[in-house]
């Protein structure tokens, strides 16, 4: 699945984000509420406002745990095992396939208006692989 | 039928308006080869496919994209009636062409991440999620014909 080059493509563009990972966590997070409104059932108890303390925070978490993968590429399964044990046993997000192809999307959104052209397609294949090896992983104990 | 907002059809004519729609078709095109690499079995007489210097580079992919977006542009202007003015482009994809509708959601994905790059932060929210309804409803009407 990711090559060497894949593997150092991410890694770079990990770095590009110099400090604003939390912006960009819950940025993916606010598009991903508002072109895919059906993902907001899975935060009834939040506050979804535009800015959210919750939104940051989960945000935040959320690229905490994309910048951990990204450190262990060479072994997903084990580095995310927890969130996938989380997923699958409490959280119960519909296939993650589903979800985590929505975040995928909003999340690559916001790296490409912040890197523009340097968003290339060789950069835009390695994330989009990776993206899609980190919901295999997490959809792995589903069933 | 879809409904679509006065802001939503202002934010889809102002994004329009600032395209090439020859640029972007070659780019998103491009992109659909490089990241799905399984979609080049629509494209075997297309040549050099190796690289994606290669595909970038490729004259005949630069020419179908520009074709796929103008296709497309026919899409927004006629928004209200989208079944019917894709009606045999359907039916071509279908019977003809033999492309697996994913496909349509696959490259209209890339479409938004094209435009994301090149208007940076002008690519609002609310401007990708109106643009993320709109290829939907593209991919939608180009996969009503299929059977």
């Amino acid at each position: 699945m990711l090559t060497g080059e894949d593997k150092k493509l991410i890694q770079q563009v990990w770095g590009k984000l110099g400090g604003a990972e939390e912006e960009v966590g819950a940025e993916a997070l606010w598009r991903m509420f508002h072109s895919y409104p059906p993902t907001k059932t899975y935060f009834p108890h939040f506050d979804l406002s535009q800015g959210s303390d919750q939104i940051r925070g989960h945000g935040k978490k959320v690229v905490a745990a994309l910048g951990n993968a990204i450190k262990n590429l060479d072994n997903l399964s084990q580095a995310l095992s927890e969130l996938s044990n989380l997923h699958a046993y409490n959280l119960r997000v519909d296939p993650p396939r589903f979800s985590l192809q929505f975040l995928s999307q909003c999340l690559q959104v916001v790296l490409a208006t912040r890197l523009g052209k340097e968003y290339t397609p060789e950069v835009h294949s390695a994330v989009d692989k990776f993206m899609s090896a980190v919901a295999a992983v997490l959809a792995e104990k589903y069933r | 039928m879809v409904h679509w907002t006065a802001e939503e059809k202002q934010l889809i004519a102002s994004v329009w308006g600032k395209v090439s729609v020859e640029e972007c078709g070659a780019e998103a095109l491009a992109r659909l080869l490089i990241v799905y690499p399984w979609t080049q079995r629509f494209f075997s007489d297309f040549g050099n496919l190796s690289s994606p210097t290669a595909i970038i580079g490729n004259p005949k992919v630069r020419a179908h994209g520009k074709k796929v977006l103008t296709s497309f542009g026919d899409a927004i202007k006629n928004l209200e009636n989208l079944k019917v003015t894709y009606s045999k482009l359907s039916e071509l994809h279908c019977d003809k062409l033999h492309v697996d509708p994913e496909n349509f959601r696959l490259l209209g994905d890339i479409l938004i991440i094209v435009l994301a790059a090149h208007f940076t932060k002008d690519f609002t929210p609310a401007c990708q999620a109106t643009w993320q309804k709109l290829v939907g409803v593209v991919a939608h009407a180009l996969a009503h014909k299929y059977h």
